[in-house]
């Protein structure tokens, strides 16, 4: 089977794979490019674990061919805080305010905050919900998720007016 | 049978590759055609990628709006003349979902899906479909009959609402975004404190969006008191024929109906 | 959060540093930068991908399989039935000397539940294997089905599993497990009110976000490593060395990562037809369950059917308490017997009640095979109980609080199972919980105590 090229941007590297025609995005961050933050836990577009940024805008990777982000700019989890760099203010307060268990939607909700925070600097707790409304979390109960993402904003405010 | 994903340089060219092949589907986000693709329906061997067609513009000419079919949920309230649709396109899954849904997509949205075209519905909007024979302007109404229509959506059009006349309200089981229990659009024009040319469009009432004419033809040419909305509330159900889904059964769909129906008509704009 | 340390004073060592402290949790710092690795998170060359025919039907014989066409299939590498599996037909708890085995692998003569693995397709991509289990014709004889506990215990309810010869288990010879305390009969004579209710659970999906799965990996010194996501390594690691007949030594597990498990990835159903694909392949082998699979193959907690009647006095004191109980173990073991004693080891509930007669049958009927889940057992019996402790005091007219209390187990009570009650402390947590939820009690309430009083 013939494979094709794709080129695309990750976290601010270029990549270049040849993948099997029809590849979702996912797996090809996953298995290739061994981008495995991202992870898949319906391939329906339903739990959003499998959230990515696409030029800046919050996107579910396993319904995206591969192929349609030819030339984009993808960024994952891994890029918040690359090849060791300190935490991102929403990373470490999910890590302080207990916003993971099992961790499999940790990637998903972190992008999700990251992108609201970055868009509204003073989120109401409305505001934080509908942010994390297409991300499920089993284990949390989400109260502590929006706890730290409600913390991550007063901390990255504070951050500013320092 | 590997996917083929397939960029092409105009409508018309996705147009033939889709008479042609009969595993071939246009793209709107993904998040209907993926679905089916992820799951194993394996008469889908070709996907056909709506970018770079210029389907994704928002044009107001006047009172007229053309929206793109490749027009995303997340786009719509960006537009000023179109932030009146904000409760609409918002209440579309999360902000992942919102971004990739498009206008175009919503109006092939299985049961109980397809929110955004229920308020088309009630807007009066007309699809503009290009397929091998030209490009024809269908009204939605007609639409829903048959959407195994030939040819493409390239945008919708309909006339902007006066200031305050368009209604919308979605009832979901899981909040905030769940899937429809029901939805209901209203377009409610006021002339003289008289209700004149109001549209009612249900979602998740029937196989697809549909016109509530009972309750339009109960409250036309009546101002919007108590007596004319008890009215509509009794002729709220008529033409319905909801499905059994995991959000609700038919008998609570239409038991919670008249309801829903006389709260968006008595609310303060 | 407050750590209550005025009770049970003199009982607590000195110097304990971490109870009542927040201590990060030791994988977190993975889970938000993205390194913790699930099973998933690997690549091997030349990975093979198993998909599973499954049965459509929820009870039926099995006349003929045909692989014939699906092996022409580009791309499909092996195909296995049950005649290829070594030791088909296993129980979990076997490890436990729970018996008999009545599970097989892959359906040989029969299918008991809609979802049962029939045949495995191994190929070298998804698309290949899903496209060959399509082809796999299978040719059933559709039986009659039962779904409900007690129609499965009536005399010609078609009996699901042959491995029991009845739709019950057997412990140690009788229909159920059993708890028997003083005199059930004597106890509703003497009562003032006796009332009975029934209560009933459905069974519940835990739906974690990480699918079931595991990845096998031939090393090259002949041993085979399966990457899983279950919750019960030494469980998955002995039973299928046991299914497949070889050393244990041969079988490496590696796991501990599990994307939300709640008692729902304790089964051993994935692995040991993995292990048995990468045997027979030479090549690592992924077994993952869909999210169609995992919500409606994958075992749920077990529906419950729950009689509670009781006999109360109009003081607030229970004094006969009869409970039967249906666990729907679904068309297979699995971990019911277990959790079928665990839920009569819970009867009557942490209460001291002189006339104690529970009955607890583990279910057989061709539902989904049910297993744990968070609080296995006992979970679903306890809302029957408080439930119906909330019924009895509403009937005798005292407040639901103080009637728990009235009843409340202290130390040096007998208990229905026939051991003491020590070191109990429900009067204790309830006092506390009740100044937290600002809830009044009474000054008797509030002088009760686990360790002064009557014995009883």
């Amino acid at each position: 089977m013939a494979r094709v090229p794709v080129t695309f941007t990750v976290n601010g590297d270029e990549q270049a794979e040849f993948i099997a025609p029809g590849a979702l995005l996912a797996d090809v961050l996953r298995d290739k490019l061994g981008l495995t933050a991202t992870k898949i836990g319906c391939a329906q577009g339903t739990c959003g674990a499998c959230t990515v940024l696409v030029d800046g805008e919050l996107k579910l990777s396993c319904l995206i061919p591969a192929e349609r982000v030819e030339g984009a700019s993808i960024e994952t989890l891994e890029g918040l805080a690359k090849n060791g760099a300190p935490l991102h203010p929403v990373q470490a307060a999910f890590a302080e305010n207990f916003a993971a268990q099992c961790g499999f939607c940790t990637s998903g909700m972190i992008l999700a905050a990251k992108t609201l925070l970055d868009r509204n600097q003073e989120p109401d707790r409305a505001a934080v919900v509908d942010a994390i409304s297409g991300n499920i979390c089993r284990c949390t109960g989400y109260e502590p998720i929006i706890a730290a993402i409600l913390a991550a904003a007063a901390e990255m405010r504070g951050r500013k007016s320092a | 049978m590997p996917l083929q994903v397939v960029r092409v340089e105009s409508v018309r060219h996705a147009v033939a590759i889709l008479a042609a092949e009969g595993g071939a589907r246009f793209l709107g986000g993904g998040t209907l055609v993926m679905r089916d693709v992820n799951a194993g329906d394996t008469t889908i061997d070709t996907l056909v990628l709506p970018d770079g067609l210029g389907l994704d513009r928002i044009a107001i000419d006047g009172a007229q709006a053309t929206i793109g079919a490749s027009v995303s949920m997340a786009d719509i309230p960006r537009h000023p003349a179109l932030a009146f649709l904000k409760p609409v396109a918002g209440a579309i899954g999360g902000p992942a979902i919102r971004s990739m849904a498009t206008v175009g997509g919503n109006l092939f949205a299985p049961y109980p899906h397809g929110d955004f075209a229920v308020a088309l519905l009630a807007l009066g909007a007309a699809a503009t479909i290009e397929d091998l024979d030209g490009t024809r302007t269908v009204d939605l109404e007609d639409f829903f009959k048959n959407r195994a229509t030939r040819g493409i959506v390239r945008d919708v059009r309909f006339v902007l609402p006066p200031g305050g006349a368009f209604r919308f309200v979605k009832i979901v089981r899981r909040k905030p975004h769940g899937a429809s229990v029901l939805s209901i659009a209203a377009l409610l024009p006021v002339v003289a404190g008289k209700m004149s040319g109001a549209r009612i469009a249900y979602g998740a009432m029937a196989a697809t969006p549909m016109r509530a004419r009972s309750v339009e033809a109960a409250i036309e040419g009546q101002p919007l008191d108590k007596t004319t909305i008890a009215a509509a509330a009794r002729v709220a159900a008529d033409g319905c024929a909801p499905l059994t889904d995991p959000q609700a059964s038919d008998w609570y769909r239409l038991n919670v109906l008249p309801v829903h129906l006389a709260r968006l008509l008595a609310k303060q704009p | 959060m407050e750590h209550v340390k005025q009770f049970f004073a003199s009982e607590r060592p000195e110097g304990l540093k971490a109870v009542g402290v927040s201590e990060p949790r030791s994988d977190i710092h993975g889970h938000v930068s993205g390194q913790t690795r699930y099973y998933a998170d690997r690549t091997f060359p030349g990975m093979l991908y198993l998909m599973m025919v499954r049965s459509p039907h929820h009870h039926a014989r099995i006349l003929s399989v045909d692989t014939s066409q699906a092996e022409k299939v580009p791309g499909v590498v092996r195909i296995l039935t049950h005649k290829d599996v070594p030791k088909n037909v296993y129980t979990i708890l076997c490890l436990i000397q729970v018996e008999p085995d009545d599970e097989p692998c892959l359906a040989a003569d029969k299918v008991r539940y809609k979802g049962e693995q029939v045949v495995a397709v191994i190929a070298d991509s998804v698309a290949a294997a899903r496209e060959a289990v399509a082809r796999v014709k299978v040719a059933y004889e559709e039986l009659p089905a039962v779904f409900d506990v007690e129609e499965a215990l009536k005399p010609g309810a078609p009996l699901v599993n042959e491995f029991h010869g009845q739709n019950w288990f057997v412990y140690e010879g009788h229909h159920c497990r059993r708890v028997r305390h003083g005199d059930i009969d004597k106890g509703f004579a003497e009562a003032d009110f006796v009332i009975e209710e029934r209560y009933q659970s459905s069974p519940i999906e835990h739906a974690p976000v990480e699918t079931t799965g595991c990845i096998v990996v031939p090393e090259a010194n002949g041993r085979y490593t399966c990457h899983s996501n279950t919750q019960a390594l030494f469980f998955t690691l002995d039973n299928s060395a046991l299914i497949l007949n070889q050393p244990f030594q041969k079988l490496r597990l590696v796991g501990g990562t599990v994307g939300g498990g709640f008692g729902g990835k304790v089964d051993v159903i994935v692995e040991p037809i993995a292990f048995l694909a990468a045997m027979l392949t030479g090549r690592p082998v992924k077994y993952a369950f869909s999210r169609e699979e995992e919500m409606q193959v994958s075992s749920p907690r077990a529906a419950e059917r729950i009689y509670v009647k009781d006999g109360v006095m109009r003081n607030g004191r229970i004094v006969a308490r009869q409970v039967r109980l249906y666990v729907d173990a679904g068309a297979y073991s699995r971990h019911s017997p277990y959790g079928t004693t665990k839920a009569a080891a819970h009867m009557p509930g942490p209460y001291t009640i002189p006339n104690v007669h529970v009955d607890c049958h583990c279910v057989y009927t061709n539902r989904t095979p049910s297993s744990a889940m968070r609080g296995f057992g006992v979970t679903i019996g306890d809302f029957a109980l408080e439930v119906q402790m909330d019924k009895l005091a509403r009937l005798v007219g005292i407040d639901p609080i103080e009637f728990r209390i009235r009843n409340a187990y202290r130390d040096g009570d007998m208990k229905a199972h026939g051991e003491t009650t020590k070191g109990a402390a429900l009067i204790e947590t309830i006092q506390a919980a009740s100044t937290l939820a600002g809830w009044p009690l009474s000054d008797e309430a509030r002088r009760a105590s686990s360790t002064a009083g009557v014995v009883r």
